[in-house]
């Protein structure tokens, strides 16, 4: 027993530290995800807030933080690292930023563990709050979910600032002496934000290598199985994730006194979550519900992906992990059937395809209920499930989230309006005019753009341009299809020629097959009339995609 | 004791104005609050929990973090309606200041009246800019952001200084350090 610091108020302080570690990751990854944060503030003392501040646990944030610390504290030389990245929908990622949470040696020994050191604690999360909004990354999450998403990924050992690119800024967040060393939280975050090529899969090896190194160099085995993470396993993890998690909510009901250190009572005990979960949930019901819930799995799941290329192509690895993801909100649906009527995620699964999901959900079920019925841990389960009814509420909506990505393929619309004016001299004219309406042409008859869009996000899911059919949307992630994609700009003039050739009137085929060179202005006036009257004729198909669009 | 004493500098907008000042209050009291306290037997108290959300500004690329609590917003909004409509009246210059001062009351013996001893006082400095076309007012809008995101830096590094903080009262003298008067949180008195 060290002669400055007794064995309670170690453990105190272990267990200060190692709930820090977690709520920081759960507050950076929050401010990570695209929507605003609210939770409510509770004047009655309910014991289950850690650090006197209500901040949601997002249970897979909680689950992937607790796997990488592996039972170990920050300390001197292993520091815990959340890397927030941006991954756009081509598949080009890049580091925004790193938060670092360290520890030196620098010990101050005359501070009191479970007065002075709590309250700085919680000093420093409000700092991490206001911080996390700040750095340029925070407006980019924002506005994240069409060209690209934010991944998160945490890991523990030394830190890793190669990746943020020249000249990157750091900004201390804040630091708490403690009797064992100084804890210091700081964001390293990138200033040049001019874009990576497509580097990410020589990049992905090294990454699998640190995680899979850090577990390795480990002076003692962990008890969790040294792989890349997984997301088949991840799935059927879920089931297993509660008693973590019920863990993690540990709770700590803190007395402070008002006299002298001496006479601090410190009790710590579980306690039953209460009141303020409901508001929690009300909270997640907020921002808008679909997005909020793909974006919470998409951005922890694909975090795995580097080390997903282990298991497969990523892109086959992605849905997958949706599918897994989803799966974990199933248990909860079936939990709690009255709530949200249980099934209607059902249809999904067959949509994500696997076999495996569905004996999942089934195995996840019992033990979740068994599980629910033993513990009062009821606060994760209503988060989870509002987000299973995020879910449920807009199965398509998820869905859809993930075509809207696709939309972004309406970001070439300029583009082709370029290139149209390249090609078709005849209509350079009435560029303009003609420009508008033939853009719209390849995109009045829905049946044909998804299939050529689609490919264009081949690491995505398929599917749902305008509106979303979200019938087709099963398969299409698997299949890559680099049939004329919009990505590639010289192919893109010959596909909307063929456009063009399909679905105009004879009149303006033949203008169209007349070599450029060859006609006159002359023609192209007389030619003039016929254009109109067969863009007249089209008006109707014109007004209904409008209409389809708004 | 002496009083720490922190200024910061916010050029802005006209339409800017409360809400770059709201930010930085906000912020401030963001630190400055903790959940309301309940004194039990014994000499000790547990502590409520602070919510938190977030702000986005309609006349700013910002976001700020503010405590959940509806009456200190309403307080806070209200003085800062109070300033800015004193700023425009003032007309000239359109320079203007306010300060957030935290105290400690000391009960001083009959018949001096109260103390109130500051021990942290923020004072923002506004400088009003009036903009014409609405290309500078976009500019603005980003250039102000940024300059706020500094600001919070700025606070945050202050306040992880540790400095002189009151003593966490007894129940008795807990009005002299604490703003008992919310219903949700507990900020310092100010």
């Amino acid at each position: 027993m060290e002669t400055d610091l007794n064995s309670q108020d170690r453990k105190d302080l272990d267990k200060f530290i190692k709930f820090f570690a977690l709520k920081t990751v759960q507050v950076i990854v929050q401010a990570r995800l695209g929507e605003k944060i609210c939770t409510r503030s509770s004047s009655s003392p309910t014991g289950s807030d850690w650090f006197n501040l209500a901040i949601k646990d997002i249970p897979e944030v909680t689950h992937e933080a607790k796997k990488a610390l592996a039972g170990q504290l920050p300390a001197v030389g292993r520091s815990m690292c959340v890397e927030i990245s941006l991954k756009t929908s081509e598949g080009d990622s890049m580091e925004l930023e790193i938060w670092c949470l360290e520890m030196n040696e620098k010990c101050d020994k005359e501070i009191k563990v479970s007065y002075t050191v709590y309250n700085r604690l919680s000093l420093l999360l409000k700092s991490l709050l206001a911080i996390t909004r700040v750095t340029p990354a925070y407006r980019l999450s924002r506005k994240q979910g069409h060209e690209y998403v934010i991944l998160y990924r945490i890991y523990f050992g030394e830190v890793q600032l190669s990746g943020l690119g020249e000249g990157f800024q750091t900004v201390r967040v804040g630091t708490v002496g403690t009797p064992v060393g100084t804890i210091t939280l700081s964001c390293a975050y990138r200033i040049n934000l001019a874009f990576m090529s497509t580097r990410q899969f020589e990049r992905t090896p090294p990454i699998m290598g640190i995680i899979i190194d850090h577990f390795v160099d480990r002076p003692y085995p962990s008890s969790s199985p040294m792989h890349p993470c997984n997301y088949r396993t991840a799935g059927e993890d879920t089931g297993v994730i509660y008693p973590s998690v019920e863990d993690s909510q540990e709770v700590c009901t803190t007395s402070f006194s008002t006299s002298p250190p001496s006479q601090c009572v410190f009790t710590v005990t579980k306690a039953h979550f209460q009141t303020p979960t409901p508001v929690v949930t009300d909270t997640l019901r907020v921002p808008m519900a679909g997005l909020a819930f793909s974006h919470q799995l998409s951005s922890s799941r694909l975090s795995y992906q580097p080390a997903a290329l282990g298991v497969g192509s990523a892109d086959l690895a992605y849905p997958v992990v949706f599918a897994a993801g989803l799966n974990a909100t199933h248990p909860h649906q079936l939990m709690v059937p009255g709530k949200e009527g249980g099934v209607p995620l059902a249809p999904n699964q067959p949509v994500h395809g696997t076999q495996a999901d569905q004996e999942r959900l089934a195995t996840c079920t019992p033990s979740d209920r068994t599980h629910c019925a033993a513990t009062p841990s009821s606060s994760e389960d209503t988060e989870t499930v509002s987000n299973s009814s995020e879910g449920r509420a807009s199965p398509h909506d998820v869905l859809e989230t993930i075509f809207v990505r696709k939309v972004g393929a309406f970001v070439n619309k300029p583009i082709n309006q370029v290139t149209l004016t390249s090609l078709d001299i005849p209509f350079a004219m009435f560029a303009p005019k003609n420009l508008e309406l033939e853009d719209t042409d390849p995109m009045v008859n829905p049946p044909d753009s998804p299939e050529t869009e689609s490919p264009l996000q081949g690491s995505l899911h398929s599917d749902g341009s305008s509106g979303g059919s979200s019938g087709n949307t099963h398969d299409d992630f698997v299949m890559i299809d680099f049939k004329p994609a919009f990505s590639k700009d010289d192919i893109l003039p010959m596909d909307l020629g063929t456009f063009y050739r399909e679905f105009q009137n004879p009149p303006q085929l033949s203008s169209l097959s007349i070599d450029i060179g060859a006609q006159s202005m002359a023609e192209d006036l007389d030619s003039l009339p016929e254009k109109l009257a067969v863009h007249e004729k089209n008006v109707r198909e014109f007004d209904a995609f409008v209409e389809t669009l708004q | 004791m002496n009083c720490r004493s922190e200024v910061l500098e916010v050029s802005v907008e006209g339409r800017q104005v409360e809400e770059a000042m709201l930010a930085v209050l906000h912020t401030v009291l963001l630190h400055r609050s903790t959940g309301k306290f309940h004194y039990k037997k014994e000499g000790t108290y547990s502590i409520g929990t602070v919510g938190t959300q977030d702000v986005d500004c309609d006349f700013i690329d910002f976001t700020y973090v503010r405590v959940s609590s509806e009456e200190l917003d309403r307080a806070l909004r209200k003085v800062v309606g109070e300033f800015k409509d004193a700023l425009r009246n003032s007309g000239g210059d359109g320079l203007g200041q306010m300060s957030l001062e935290f105290y400690q009351k000391k009960k001083s013996r009959w018949p001096f009246s109260d103390e109130c001893i500051p021990w942290e006082v923020w004072t923002v400095k506004v400088h009003v800019v009036a903009l014409a076309t609405e290309q500078e007012r976009q500019i603005c809008r980003e250039k102000v952001g940024e300059k706020l995101c500094e600001k919070i830096i700025n606070i945050v590094e202050v306040m992880n200084r540790h400095e002189y903080l009151p003593k966490m009262p007894t129940q008795s003298e807990v009005d002299n350090v604490f703003d008992t008067g919310l219903r949700d949180v507990q900020p310092y008195l100010y």
